[in-house]
């Protein structure tokens, strides 16, 4: 089983907001120094805890944006959810220069590597592209060229997260493809998929079950649960098909 | 550095001693697992008993649903910080599983359809502490809550309370199951905020 074994304690560190970027209406990403950071895999995660004037703390998970290779700086794209005390704070309140406490890395199995290789299919559902963006980052920084293919549902074109990013780096046609398929608008003349992720789309797009393509899924449960049993049905193995949940838990 | 403007949500009294720390409470039910769904047919659907033990036992799904049954209301913590409170379940206790078992063995493994396994002290689920239900709210487990049926240790973070379950191995060592080889927790104690290695 191929991934990151870490049995060493994790410390809560001080990181300091560098920059916030606007990534959609509701997703914003930030950029964080931070001192000490001990280096992580793509696909892994930090716990960020902030704490009151009273004394009263909150936790959150939030999946690691930037690849392995920003020593001492880490992304995190943040998705602004209703009611949501700890992201509202991220992505409205916290300011540039001041500071908020995290540990990490934390999870070895949803993960990947360059030296992990392909083919591999990354599908995505809404700002579950989060992690999968630090795979796809890595690649291209350490000029992989193992063949890699992403699946992104979105709401419509204007939720969709790195878009400019993703273009850019399909435009190098170095063995990375993008496909976008919108769930509720799509502008006119929309070339990508104009439905929710399904079987005839996971086959067109996917790599064929006879490569064993490694299969990363995250996003919603219902995307996440539906994706993960299709695959299967399409005889891809269920040890090649990884799955994190991504979206609104109450925070 | 200003004071942190940082407030909270409102805070909830009626929470109180209820929720452990770091914890947040949530009324859905998320649902969290590494990989896709397994769906074995009741009929090939067996549980076991099975490792360091004088004799090992099994039982096929029509003889499990005979055992003693008994409703278990309980308050579940996820390790990702989420507490859910009162949550009712149906199941079998592990006692009436492990009834007549002898052994030395102080530890045990929770073995999963799909390979998922974690680790348990024995004395963590005997004595009233653990089942394996297969049912929630009243009706049959969900495939994607570990249906049809998931061990349930509500007194440790919920990766212990191994979905899809097919059965307990018992172990002379405490070795790690699937999380705790990604740096989670051993033992996962809630109250002590046992979320990683270390903690």
């Amino acid at each position: 089983m191929a991934g990151a074994t870490l049995q060493r304690r994790l410390t809560w560190l001080q990181a300091r907001l560098s920059r916030r970027l606007d990534e959609t209406p509701r997703v914003k990403t930030l950029v964080l120094d931070v001192p000490g950071w001990p280096g992580h895999i793509a696909g892994q995660h930090v716990d960020v805890r902030l704490t009151a004037a009273d004394g009263y703390q909150a936790q959150r998970s939030y999946s690691i944006a930037s690849p392995p290779d920003d020593h001492d700086q880490l992304s995190l794209t943040v998705e602004r959810i209703e009611n949501g005390e700890v992201s509202s704070y991220l992505t409205d309140v916290l300011a540039e220069g001041e500071q908020l406490e995290l540990r990490g890395p934390i999870g070895g199995y949803f993960v990947w590597s360059t030296e992990s290789g392909g083919p591999l299919f990354l599908i995505a559902g809404g700002s579950g592209v989060c992690p999968l963006m630090a795979m796809i980052r890595q690649r291209a920084a350490r000029g992989s060229r193992v063949p890699t293919r992403l699946l992104y549902s979105a709401r419509s074109l204007e939720e969709i997260i790195y878009k400019k990013e993703l273009d850019l780096l399909a435009e190098r046609a170095d063995g990375l493809e993008v496909f976008y398929t919108l769930t509720r608008d799509h502008p006119s003349g929309w070339r990508g998929g104009s439905r929710r992720i399904d079987g005839a789309m996971l086959a067109e797009v996917g790599f064929g079950a006879e490569q064993h393509p490694l299969c990363m899924v995250c996003g919603p449960t219902p995307l996440v649960e539906a994706v993960a049993s299709t695959l299967v049905e399409l005889g891809h193995a269920p040890d090649r098909v990884k799955t994190e949940r991504f979206g609104p838990t109450g925070g | 550095m200003p004071p942190p403007a940082f407030q909270g949500r409102p805070r909830d009294q009626t929470a109180g001693n209820r929720l452990p720390p770091g914890q947040y409470l949530t009324r859905d039910f998320p649902v969290l697992s590494a990989g896709p769904t397994p769906r074995t047919p009741l009929t090939a659907w067996t549980f076991s008993i099975t490792g360091e033990v004088a004799e090992p036992k099994q039982w096929t799904w029509d003889e499990f649903r005979k055992l003693p049954s008994e409703t278990i209301t309980r308050d579940i913590h996820c390790v990702t910080k989420w507490s859910k409170f009162d949550t009712v379940w149906e199941g079998v206790s592990v006692d009436t599983l492990l009834k007549g078992i002898k052994t030395t063995a102080g530890f045990l493994t929770a073995f999963s359809d799909g390979g998922y396994t974690t680790n348990l002290p024995l004395a963590d689920v005997t004595d009233g502490k653990a089942w394996v239900a297969f049912a929630f709210g009243g009706s049959p487990l969900a495939p994607e809550h570990g249906g049809p049926a998931r061990l349930l240790v509500p007194h440790l973070y919920f990766w212990k309370s191994a979905k899809w379950v097919r059965g307990l191995r018992f172990m002379a060592r405490d070795e790690p199951g699937f999380w705790e080889m990604y740096g989670y927790h051993m033992y996962g104690d809630p109250w002590r905020e046992q979320r990683y290695s270390g903690d």
